[in-house]
Order: structure tokens, then sequence, then C-alpha cells
């Protein structure tokens, strides 16, 4: 949106900030799974590391399994370093300025919509853009493993239908994160 | 075909009971024949350190032809060694060239604890199995007769090829959290194929997933490794089936 | 009147068995906690025996010298099982399973014993599925058979080439769920040394803890032996590597008659020797005799051509190949009994006509199945003009489906694809028929011990047809042991725990002790695996597939000689109280140096040839049937049950005169 047009994505922006459906149900359920995904994913993996306590003085797990499969809990962690990162810099400013300062306007001291303006100045630095393009190759790694993990373990899994939902996680965790590259790089190239 | 036959060195872990520290030991092994197979190999070594005035290397095997399930071995990082759908019993040593090092561990996992040297003591998979592995039918022989209930070819298929693990425990070897979640999900898979099975599905995994997070084994993140390793081919479909087994108990229970 | 009593129940033959059952004692089940039962072995016998029993009541008490019942060598069984159901409509009956089972074992088997085991063959099917053994199907959803050797009906059940497995499964699921439910008390990795008799009855087992090395005492108001047999003797055999005689063995120095010894299948289709360190050989299911055509070549320059390897076998033309089988046998042509077939083999072998570099293999060849199976499945398909190749990947396909996982293992052992060049085969050391002396009841000549499945004598006179193994040790052990040992137990219900403190457990205990030690003291040169290879050498050179007077008096001085050398220098490294395989092999194998001098002089004596037994002495000399076995019913036509007598070779054989009232003895023809 942003790519496209300043004033949809400054529209868009303030509704999703200030939308109360949006706020107090979507982002709670969100934030609700995030915290969950995250415990449990701590959790079993203590379970893990407890299951075997003597470690092969040679394992070739690269010849039985993928890369990104055996190392969600790196690319775990790096999306969470991001989203830390992300929370510090976007969201705690944005609580301060709409629930804090009580200002829900969206607006910047000129008078215009503040939300577009301030993508622009985040995605001048190169230094930021690199970050946030490294973050979402993390992510695509996750969910290159993790789309089509989750069906698998809720049990969906069918001779017919699991390729297409292979093919279709695959494609998720490819376009998804190569699209918020390109919203990083198209407005660094942009202001250069 | 050479005449000459391979010398490989040999690094084997060596631990004298469950309660001593094991270390690596290195042995040379000469003039190895490739149509032995990696067992006979090793049968080789122990005449060797027999003959030195050695202690043999303890492994654990017996029916020689892959279907006991009793051999084992972690053979240079992999769980039965480099060759796909076979046993380390079948595993032959024209896999390996002249001069190659090879890695022999013994199975690890917190709930395979070794006993000697390669030996590891697999009855938590007994445990599991007691905890509802079967059918409760008694052994009368005067239940009703075997065509009476028609199953379908296919479901027959699959319940066999669930029913053809041979509790090995490579699975459990392989996999990165030392799950024993395809070992599990193969007997339960084999009886909720069925209509033998199904009167006591819910009771059955209920128990059985219970029995195994007791025993210590890790749990499944989808890496598929222990598909790739199993000798028998026990496929991924089983670990889905008992997810999806597991939902359905537990929604109801 | 002999001191062997069968105790066959009186009345027709079909029904001996019903009368017997109704005219049982039985055990109240209030009772039946009272008793204790010890099984020694968990495979299709002591597995389905243990499972029963503690179902029915009994404290059973089960032993597995492999770390999991599940790991018995019943496992391996490939082929099928036989029952009696008919479901093909080709004519089967159990008067017909009866019949073909004492016409193949070559009429030295009990005839009231086999016409029960045809009768409840039945009976295992339905329970097993029951249980939820997977056997194979037909697309309507009914059970498929398929044919075995010896027998002119398809009556065999299987589960592709893993029958074994799948009925031991079963069973090992009805233990475990005893199990569960803690009526078996399972002890794995123990290894019975010594049987335990109290006023003559069998009370108990001196067992070693193979783990920890500790010597244990086990009582029980019975005890049943399922053990598996004792091919072993011959060190290269299909058998597993532990598999062992020393718990029959150990119950026939305390008294239990060791009947008919020297009767050993050789089962004809195994994967040929490849070399000194040969441990083991593998089986190559009988099944595949369905549909793969034996041959040899015709000429001896094509022998040596595929031997240097200017030719392939696919090179020979039709005309170029001598089907023996066919051509000797045109009536069952591939599917003669076992022993017929692997004589056969032997004999072209001799002939100078083995095909592989030791000359002792010959072709099983799936060509022409492949072809058939092909231009089935084109017609099914409507692929009416499918090219060769289409027609080749279609029989392949078929061929995959039946015996994929033999093929796969040939393949993976051999590195041949037999797909496309045929296996390669020789006779092997497979199952003995012989074993513990028993009764109509199953027990042996010590009262309280019973032996079951291939440990007992049984069923298979001097040679067993494909697939009966698997129906005799379920038999046994769901639906004839729990039965009738009842009929002893009946008379122990206010005997009471019996004590492991009585001086025939220590005197038990320190026997084996002291055995052990012995062994381990001996501190000499060589490995057990020299002496158990050098036993296996003479067995098989001169107690294989076919005996002579002079060869067998030759084994008999060399045993002993390899026995002698064997106390005298064998090394066991290691110690008592630890695991130790070494230690375990030493005991294992000193006892087959007992048993092997056995096995020879009962060979020696039976100047027949019957079954897997061949004399040299006594062929066919004219006729259509020159050179076929040549039975004695005059002078053999009984079970020769050997009494120990403190060495094998002093051993009295006792007979048990063979009745049969209801088949006439007839000499074998497959022709």
């Amino acid at each position: 949106m942003s790519v496209v047009s300043e004033d949809t994505f400054n529209s868009t922006s303030h509704f999703m900030g200030t939308n109360a459906v949006v706020q107090f149900v979507l982002q709670p359920i969100l934030a609700f799974g995030v915290i969950f995904h995250l415990s449990m994913g701590i959790y079993l993996d203590t379970q893990n590391n407890k299951a075997r306590s003597v470690k092969y003085a040679m394992n070739k797990p690269g010849t039985n399994s993928s890369w990104m499969s055996r190392n969600m809990k790196i690319t775990g962690i790096m999306i969470l370093l991001f989203l830390g990162l992300h929370f510090y810099d976007f969201w705690i400013p944005e609580l301060n300025t709409k629930y804090i300062v009580g200002d829900m306007s969206g607006l910047n001291e000129h008078g215009g919509m503040r939300y577009f303006e301030e993508l622009q100045h985040k995605f001048a630095d190169p230094i930021w853009v690199i970050l946030y393009v490294l973050s979402f190759v993390f992510l695509a790694l996750h969910l290159l493993h993790g789309f089509q993990s989750a069906f698998q373990s809720v049990g969906f899994r069918h001779t017919k239908y699991t390729p297409i939902i292979q093919k279709l996680g695959n494609i998720y965790a490819i376009v998804v994160p190569l699209g918020f590259m390109f919203i990083a790089i198209f407005h660094y190239v942009s202001q250069l | 075909m050479s005449d000459k036959g391979m010398n490989l060195t040999l690094k084997i872990w060596r631990q004298k009971d469950a309660q001593s520290q094991g270390k690596m030991e290195t042995y040379q092994i000469a003039d190895i024949s490739e149509h032995m197979s990696f067992l006979e190999m090793l049968d080789v070594l122990n005449e060797q350190l027999i003959s030195e005035g050695q202690e043999p290397v303890a492994f654990d095997h017996d029916c020689r032809e892959g279907i006991c399930g009793m051999c084992s071995l972690y053979i240079n990082g992999e769980a039965h060694g480099p060759d796909r759908g076979v046993t380390t019993c079948q595993l032959h040593m024209r896999m390996f060239n002249d001069g190659d090092t090879i890695y022999i561990e013994p199975f690890r996992a917190k709930a395979f604890p070794v006993v000697k040297d390669l030996v590891v003591d697999r009855s938590a998979f007994d445990r599991i199995q007691h905890s509802g592995g079967f059918v409760s039918v008694n052994t009368s022989g005067n239940t009703q007769d075997a065509n009476a209930l028609p199953i379908p070819k296919d479901d027959a298929d699959k319940a066999f090829d669930a029913a053809t693990c041979i509790g090995c425990g490579a699975c459990v070897a392989t996999c990165k959290n030392a799950s024993a979640m395809l070992y599990v999900s193969a007997k339960v898979s084999q009886f909720a194929l069925l209509p033998q099975g199904k009167v006591e599905a819910k009771d059955r995994v209920m128990n059985m997933v219970k029995q195994m997070d007791l025993e210590g084994f890790g749990n499944c993140t989808n890496t598929g490794a222990c598909e790739v390793e199993c000798p028998k081919g026990i496929s991924l479909d089983n670990i889905a089936r008992m997810n999806r087994e597991y939902l359905k108990a537990a929604i109801d229970k | 009147m002999s001191v062997l009593d069968s105790k066959v129940p009186e009345g027709p033959i079909k029904d001996k068995w019903t009368n017997h059952k109704n005219k049982i004692n039985l055990v109240n089940p209030a009772n039946k906690r009272l008793i204790d039962v010890i099984v020694v072995g968990t495979g299709l016998a002591g597995g389905s025996a243990a499972a029963s029993l503690a179902e029915m009541g009994y404290n059973v008490k089960a032993f597995a010298f492999q770390d999991s019942p599940r790991r018995a060598h019943s496992i391996a069984a490939q082929g099928g099982i036989n029952a009696a159901k008919n479901y093909q409509n080709d004519g089967d009956s159990t008067y017909r399973l009866f019949y073909d089972t004492v016409k193949g074992g070559d009429y030295r088997g009990r005839e009231a014993n086999v016409y029960r085991l045809a009768e409840v063959s039945a009976n295992i099917i339905d329970q097993c599925v029951a249980q939820g053994v997977p056997f194979a199907r037909e697309y309507g959803g009914l059970l498929d058979n398929r044919s075995f050797g010896g027998v002119l009906v398809s009556r065999t059940f299987y589960a592709k080439g893993q029958t074994g497995q799948q009925l031991l499964l079963g069973a090992y699921s009805a233990m475990n769920r005893q199990i569960g439910k803690g009526k078996i008390k399972m002890h794995n990795r123990h290894e019975m040394l010594e049987l335990v008799i109290v006023d003559g009855k069998a009370r108990g087992i001196i067992t070693r803890n193979l783990v920890n090395g500790k010597i244990e005492r086990h009582s029980a108001h019975a005890v049943v032996l399922a053990t598996g047999g004792y091919g072993n003797v011959f060190f290269l055999s299909t058998n597993a590597m532990g598999s062992n005689v020393t718990a029959a063995w150990r119950a026939h120095k305390k008294g239990a008659f060791f009947a008919n010894p020297c009767y050993t299948q050789i089962h004809p289709t195994c994967i040929p020797r490849s070399g000194e360190y040969q441990s083991k050989l593998t089986l190559m299911s009988e099944s595949l005799r369905n549909d793969g055509r034996i041959w040899v070549p015709k000429k001896m320059e094509d022998v040596e051509a595929i031997r240097n390897g200017s030719k392939k076998p696919v090179d020979l033309s039709e005309e170029e190949r001598d089907y023996y089988l066919e051509r000797r046998y045109p009536a069952f042509g591939n599917l003669v009994p076992r022993d017929v077939a692997s004589r056969a083999a032997k004999e072209r072998c001799d002939a100078g006509f083995g095909v592989n570099q030791t000359g002792e293999a010959v072709f099983l060849d799936f060509a022409s199945a492949i072809q058939r199976y092909g231009k089935e499945a084109a017609t099914v398909n409507g692929e009416s003009n499918a090219s060769k190749d289409r027609i080749t990947e279609l029989g392949e396909e078929v061929v995959r489906n039946k015996y994929g996982n033999l093929f796969q293992m040939y393949e993976k052992i051999v590195d041949d694809n037999p797909y496309k060049t045929p296996m390669k085969i020789y006779p092997a050391v497979h199952y003995t028929m012989g074993g513990l002396w028993v009764d109509y009841n199953l027990m042996t000549t010590i009262p309280g011990c019973y032996a079951a499945g291939e440990a007992n004598f049984s069923d298979h006179g001097a040679n067993r047809l494909g697939a009966s193994a698997l129906m005799q040790g379920l038999a046994d052990g769901y639906f004839v042991l729990p039965y009738t040992i009842g009929d002893y137990l009946a008379d122990e219900i206010r005997t009471g725990p019996i004590s492991i403190d009585l001086p025939e457990f220590v005197e038990a205990e320190k026997s084996v002790t002291d055995r052990l030690e012995t062994l381990m003291n001996i501190k000499g040169s060589k490995s057990v695996d020299h002496f158990h290879k050098e036993l296996g050498k003479v067995m098989w050179n001169n107690v294989g597939m076919a005996r002579n007077e002079a060869g067998l008096k030759e084994a008999i001085e060399k045993i002993r000689a390899i026995r002698d050398e064997f106390w005298k220098d064998v090394r066991i490294p290691g110690g008592m109280n630890e695991l130790n395989p070494e230690l375990e092999k030493a005991a294992r194998v000193a006892d087959f140096l007992e048993l092997g001098e056995l096995f020879a002089k009962d060979a020696l004596h039976r100047n027949e040839s019957c079954g897997g037994h061949f004399r040299e002495e006594s062929v066919e000399l004219d006729g259509e049937q020159k050179g076929e076995a040549k039975r004695d019913d005059v002078n053999f036509k009984y079970v020769a049950a050997w009494e120990w007598a403190g060495d094998p070779g002093e051993a009295v054989l006792h007979k048990e005169e063979l009745e049969f009232k209801d088949i006439e003895l007839k000499q074998r023809s497959y022709k």
C-alpha cells in the first residue's frame, strides 16, 4: 500500500491504529498467540534437550532433514529479536502517543497524516533496512518449515492435499516476507 | 570386485556398564571384504580383540536378517549407517571405502540408557506397548469367523505397513529431540485403521502417549528425519494419524 | 510295552481332541490364582502360551534372552501360515490338511497330534484377525491365500513376506495386555541355564540375568519350554544368532527324552554363502517358488561361462536351461516339498552345475512370472497392444506387490537386482523337526515340564511342510497347551507356593555357577566361535543333506574331539558378573557339542531315508522312483526318543511305535 499510494497507507494505518476491534480484540489474540507459541516452544525445547543428555560424537543430520526444520529455535529467536526491536522502535512510541499523550489524531505537527512520513524516515537508514530484510529472511526460513509442520501437528495429512499444502506453504513462506523486504528496499531506494 | 580387502579405522564407544563413564576408542582393522555385513565386520574385530587378550565390543544383534529389530548402532552419524531401508545387520561393507574412518556409537536417548558399549536398554518401548498396544480380545479362538469382517484392502495394507515397525529405535536415535512419535504412532495407526482396533482407539492413544511422555522421550517437531532413517520406511502419515486420533480423544475425554 | 505313553485318547480321530477336552481336569478360577507357570521363550508358541495362560488366570513368569519378547526368532518367518479354512473353495478340509501334513512328514509324525493341529488351524486365523493381525486381503476385503510346497490347495494365509512378524506381534500384543495387568511377569535378557526338579516334578528354572550376570532361581508349579529349534548346531543356519538348544538340552539331561534329533529341515531357497566370515544364512521364502522357476544350465560350458562372467544367466535360451524340478517332478514342479527340492539342488551342484564361484548355487528365475503377470495386468488395464517393456514394467509391479520386501532384502545382501537377473539360491539349515519328546498333552517325560512349538518333536514327522511351523507354534500356545496343562495343574491346587530355598534349587544354582566358572577358568587360546564353526563344518559335511554310515561314525569321533578341545582350550574374555556375550555363546556351544553327537548317533541308527533325513544307503534302485529316498516302514516306523545316560554316546533309545489308522502308508511321490 505504501508503495502504491501514500494516502491509502495513511488512512489504513490510522484505521488499524484506532479501531477498537483491531486494537482490543484482534491484537490481544495475536499477542496471546505469540506468547503461547513462544512459551510452548521454550517448554518443549527444554524437554527435548533433556531427552538426549549425551550427544553423538559424529552426527550427520543434514542427510535426513532440512536445515530449517532443525533450526526453528534459531530462526524463531531471530524473529523474536526483531519483534523486540519493532516494539521498542514502533509499538511503544505509538502506545505512548495514543494512550499516554492521548493523541489519537494520527496527525503530525504540520497537520498532515504522520504514518507515511514516519515510514519513509525509518527506511532512509541503510542499517535499519538491512536489519529489516534479514529479519524477514529468517521469517521465510521459519515459515518454510512451520507452515506445513502446523498441518502435520494437528493431524492434517492426506496423499492428495498434503503436497498442495506444502507448495502453498512454500509460496506463502517466500512471497510474504519478500513483500515486506520489497517495501523496505523500495522506500530506501526511492529516497536515495 | 577387489581381491584385497579394505583397511579401516574404527572409532567405537566403549563403556563398561551403565554406571561407568564411556569414551570413544580407536581400532584398526584390515582386509575387510566388501561382501561382509557390518556386523560380520564387527565379528572380525571381536575375534581380533579376543586373540589380543582384549575385551570384545558388546553390541545387540540376533536375527541378522533385518526383522527382529535387535541390532542398532549409530554409524558415521546416522542410525543403521549410510544405506537406506536397512538395519545395521543388512548394511554391507560395500557402502564404505578402503581407508575410511567409521564412527560407531550407541543409539543415544535418555530413555535408552547404555547397558554396555553399544548395547542400550530399549525397554521403554515395551512399557509403552503394555499401556495399550493391543486389542482386548481373549485368546479363546471362538471369536467370529475371520471372513465375517471384510476390511477394505487399502486399510488392511496401510495397517500392515504401519505394523511392519520392528521397534529398533532408529527413529528415536535419529530425531534431534529423541522423540518416539514414529514408533508409537505406528502401533496406534495399525489399530486405528482396523475395525477391531477402533473400539478402544481413544483410550489406547491417550494411554500410549501418556506412557511415552513418562519415559522421557522428546517431542516431535516434524523434521521428518525418522522417516528417512527408518529401516522399514514407516511413514510420517502415521504421526499425523496419531495426532488426529489424540486430538479426537482429547476433545472427547 | 514302551516306557513312553503317548496318552493319545481313544475313539475316532476326528473326535479325539473334543473328547479329550471334555474329560480333562480343570482348575477353578479361584485356584488358578494360586498357581505359577514358567514359560521359557516368547516366540509364537511361548508368547501365545504365556498370554493364554495368564488370561485364564494363572500367574505366568515369562523369560526371553532377547531384550524384548517381540524379538524371538518366530519374527523372521516369512511366507505364511496354513489353515484349513477352504476360503478358496478348492476342496480343502481338516482331513486334507491332516493328510498333507502326515504325508509331507514322510509318515513319521503322530497321527492324533497332527489331526488336532489341522482341527484347530482355522481357529488360529479367527483369533489372529480378532487381535488385529493385518493379513493380506483381496479387493473385496476378504482374506487372501497362496500355495506352498507339497500341497495342491491354496490354504496359506500371509502378510507379504512378514507373516511371522505379524503373528508374533499379535502374540506379543496379547502378552502386553497381560503384562500390563500384572498377570505375566516378564523377564527379558534372562537365559535359562538349568531345570529344577523337586520330587520328580519340574518345579523351576535357574536363569542368568544377562545384563549383570546374576544367577537367579525361579519356581513354579509347571515349566513350559518354548525355546525353539537347534539348527544352530550347524553354526550356519537361517536361525537367529542367539537361537540355541540349551533350555531343551538341560531338560534332556534332567530326564526329558530327546526325540528324533536327526530330523533337520534343509530349506531349499536361501541366499548362498559368500565367504569364511559368514555368520548366518538368509532365507528367501518358499512362497517365491509359487512364481519362481528353478534351473541350472544344461551344458557345462555355460556353467563355466556364467561363473567367469563371460555369460549372463539371461543370455541362455529356454533350450539351454535345465528346469530340473519341473523335469523330475512334473506333478508338483517347483512346488515339491522342501526336502525334495533341497536334495535336487544338491544333486545338480554335486554334478558340477552350481552357478556361482563356490559351485553351490542354482537360479530362481522370475522372468516368466513377470511376463505372465504383465500380460494379465495389461489385459485388465485394457492396454491391448502394450509393448514388451510396458508388460515387463506391469509384471514387475505385480511381483513387487507380492514379494517386494524379499526382493529388496536380496538386493541389499547380494547387490544384484532380482527383477532383472535370476536370484541365486542354495539350501541351508532352517528348522529342526526333532525335539523334546512330548505326549498328547505336550508334556515331556518329566512330569510338569512341557514343550511347545519347534522345541517339541511332535507334529511334522521327518519333514515339515511350508507354513506349518507358524501353525504349530500358535496351535500349541493358544489352543492346546492352555487346556492340557490344566489336567496336570488340577492336582497342584493344594501344593502352595514353591520355595526357591529348597535344597534342589540351591544345588541346581550351584551346578550352574560351577559350570560357568569352569568355562571362565579354562582361559585357553581359541574363541567360542572357532569351536562352533568347527562343529558346524562336521555337521554340514557329514550330517547334512545326505548321510552315510562311515560319515556319521567319523562325525561322532570328530565331535567328541572338538568337545574335548573346547573344554581345554576355549578363551572367554571378561567376567561372569557383567554383560558377557562370549560367555553366553560358550554355554550354548557347550550344549551344542553334546547335542551334535546325539544328533549323529540318531542319524546313524536310522538306516532309512525319510523326509529331511536322507541315508545314501537307502535309495530306490529301479523303477520310476529310481534315485529317490527309500523309507523303511518295517523297521523304522517309530519315534526314536533318547534318554540321557551321562554322555551323549551312551544315550538309551526308547521307541514309540507310530500307528497309522486313518492314513495308508505310501511312498511319497511328487512325480
